[in-house]
């Protein structure tokens, strides 16, 4: 997979053979045994993800065969009602727009920082920083929901007015009912937070690791900090920035408690993203699970499903660009 | 908001000749500075508006503005648009620490008042949860013992995983592995809780236990610990491994004594950085561990509490004595994870493997 073990690789059929015998049949034993395990943990990995796909289908198919109306356009969420009626429709909806909202803010920000941490801080502070934003990222979640809940929701209310005084216009920013911020606008602000440090590390990563040649001849022909950005270090950095959102991206998709905490649900389907309501899939799994019979429980794993498989697209793709940028980078190297 | 210019010398600012353009002096950022600092109130003052936010919003939009006309004037466009870009970064920055430092105040303000040794050695038995008073005894045992049975399962499986790929992988087996240990890396926790809980609760038909919760969390865990276990394979040197095997040693002594010996503080690191992971996550404890007020030890049997479940327990409540639960139980498992990541990060730096230079 890359050169840095190259000698000691080929295992299973013994490298060039020094001699024939007894110590060779024991080597062999040994090195079978340990190679067995380790692949076998390999292959316990990979069982473990088809089986992840494997079970949630099957709970899903499950609920779903039983579900009266159309499980991707229904509004409502009632796996025990009397016409059995649950949709993902609603779900969807707030999990996409709220993770757009939280992409929207932290992607500008995430190279904003990583910028400053790698080009513009005074470098005593730059590595001070670098370590705060990793400690940041392992903040748990709750921690997130509980500030989210208690701070943030309050101190949002404020801008909610202001923003339906002046942008109602827009409709998205029509706030049509009166209610504290417990809103999808609110979730997405919530969740940006959550999803900077993640989105942050990775791109500091790569623009640490633009050729300092180029950097350093731009500025030699006197271009400005800024054009060396723009024309060295971003260019450099695009494919990075883009996998690093899509994983802050990922983040934000399957984040349960932070919102959970924070949004109160409701089952409308509404643009107008100041309004009090929405859901997302992970929050409605979590708010709905204790009352959830065994069917209703089923029709949870149904809508867990369609996150894993959300999730999972939007990760691979992310790890398909950085793999890719990874051989072009290592061919320049 | 101080700037630094490390590309500019602090040059008078009349031009000297025909080399150097105008400057402007060092102490210009500052002074725009305080003057949109002062005109953003005294507009936000006029308009009426209340919130000091939006002062503040107005005042870095004149700053913005004001520093890219006055350096666009003295020293030309592309300067005055390398300020802007300058000021913007910085910009991002507060934007940034202002939220985290508030967060981290207000978890530690709110907290500390509530910790103390009653707390940290009382359940909540007993108690309604609108009492006063009450602890995180149970939650706190209840962690550490679901963390530790996923650390069991997850540190094995993911350093051989790990191994495999950088000491054997090279065929399609091991790309495979690579791209799904990345994409694992990102499965949602609800997911995973509700993947044990289709297997384990509802096809194998045991009950909510810890070691359920353990269970899922240990999936969580995994892909980190093949990760950053992998990382630090790589940077064994190769002439330790072929200086082994030059002497005879078969291949596996060679990966058990000598390739993880010289990686072990970069792998220790890793696996107790996926622990403080796994520590904080709440959905699969919430499906899976369902929470109890009651001190149980034994996590193969019967409800467990946990830390994070039962900051959630005390934040739905709603109650001001549940609120100061919330927070405290939030100090003290914030408080856990980061003592993990400081250690975690001290053992990485005092046993950082010798790169060769």
């Amino acid at each position: 997979m890359d050169t840095t073990t190259a000698p000691p690789t080929d295992a299973p059929p013994p490298p060039p053979v020094f001699d024939k015998g007894a110590p060779k049949a024991k080597k062999q034993l040994g090195d079978r045994i340990f190679l067995g395990l380790s692949r076998g943990s390999g292959i316990t990995l990979l069982v473990i993800m088809a089986a992840i796909a494997a079970f949630l289908t099957y709970r899903a198919m499950l609920a779903i065969s039983k579900d009266e109306t159309n499980f991707l356009t229904t509004f409502e969420w009632n796996p025990q009602g009397e016409p059995v009626s649950f949709g993902i429709a609603v779900l969807a909806f707030g999990t996409v727009v709220s993770s757009i909202i939280a992409m929207v803010i932290a992607v500008p920000i995430a190279i904003g920082i990583a910028l400053f941490i790698s080009h513009f801080a005074p470098r005593r502070l730059a590595a001070p920083i670098a370590y705060l934003v990793d400690l940041l990222a392992a903040v748990p979640s709750i921690i997130y929901g509980l500030w989210g809940a208690v701070f943030l929701v309050p101190y949002l209310d404020g801008l909610n007015k202001w923003l339906d005084e002046y942008f109602a216009w827009t409709y998205i920013f029509d706030k049509t009912n009166e209610g504290v911020a417990r809103n999808l606008f609110t979730v997405g602000i919530l969740l940006a937070i959550m999803i900077l440090p993640i989105i942050t590390n990775v791109i500091r990563e790569v623009f640490l690791q633009s050729p300092k040649m180029i950097e350093e001849a731009a500025l030699a022909l006197g271009a400005t900090r800024w054009e060396v950005i723009r024309m060295a270090v971003i260019p450099f950095g695009r494919s990075g920035i883009i996998s690093a959102s899509m994983l802050g991206l990922g983040r934000a998709l399957g984040e349960t408690m932070a919102v959970a905490v924070v949004l109160s649900p409701s089952f409308l389907l509404s643009f107008h993203i100041l309004d009090a309501g929405g859901g997302t899939f992970a929050q409605n799994i979590a708010a709905k699970f204790n009352e959830a019979n065994g069917f209703g429980r089923d029709a949870l794993i149904a809508s867990g499903l369609v996150l894993f498989i959300i999730t999972l697209l939007v990760n691979g793709a992310a790890r398909a660009i950085i793999a890719r940028r990874k051989e072009y980078s290592g061919a320049n190297a | 908001m101080s700037h630094t210019l490390q590309d500019k010398r602090p040059s008078a600012a009349a031009p000297q000749g025909a080399l150097s353009g105008a400057r402007m002096p060092r102490w210009a950022p500052l002074a725009i500075a305080v003057g949109s600092a002062a005109l953003g109130s005294l507009i936000g003052l006029g308009a009426g508006l209340d919130s000091k936010i939006q002062w503040a919003l107005l005042a870095a939009l004149v700053f913005v503005a004001a520093t890219y006309l006055i350096t666009a004037k003295v020293e030309g466009s592309r300067q005055g648009k390398n300020q802007v870009a300058t000021s913007l970064v910085w910009v991002c920055f507060l934007l940034a620490v202002i939220p985290l430092l508030s967060l981290a105040w207000t978890t530690i303000s709110k907290g500390a008042g509530v910790v103390d040794g009653y707390f940290l050695s009382h359940s909540m038995s007993g108690l309604l949860d609108t009492d006063e008073g009450g602890g995180v005894y149970h939650a706190l045992l209840g962690t550490i013992e679901q963390v530790a049975i996923a650390a069991v399962i997850a540190t094995p499986i993911g350093l051989l995983t790990a191994v495999y790929l950088v000491e054997y992988g090279t065929g399609k087996l091991s790309r495979a592995v690579t791209f799904f240990v990345d994409v694992m890396t990102g499965i949602p926790s609800i997911v995973a809780g509700l993947f044990i809980l289709s297997t384990w609760n509802l096809m194998l038909g045991f009950g909510v236990s810890g070691f359920a919760g353990a269970l899922a969390l240990s999936i969580l865990m995994m892909p980190v610990v093949v990760r950053s276990t992998e990382e630090m394979l790589k940077l064994v040197p190769n002439e330790l491994r072929e200086a082994s095997l030059a002497l005879g040693v078969p291949q596996w002594r060679t990966i058990l004594k000598v390739v993880l010996p010289t990686a072990i503080g970069g792998i220790t690191t890793g696996v107790m950085l996926a622990i403080a992971r796994i520590t904080g996550e709440t959905a699969p404890v919430l499906l899976l561990v369902f929470g109890t007020k009651l001190i149980n030890p034994n996590p193969f049997e019967g409800a467990q509490s946990s830390l994070p479940l039962y900051v959630f327990e005390q934040y739905s409540v709603g109650t001001d004595a549940s609120h100061a639960r919330a927070w405290g139980a939030a100090l003290v498992l914030i408080a856990f994870v980061m003592i993990l990541n400081l250690v975690a990060r001290g053992i990485a730096r005092w046993k950082a493997p010798k790169t060769g230079r």
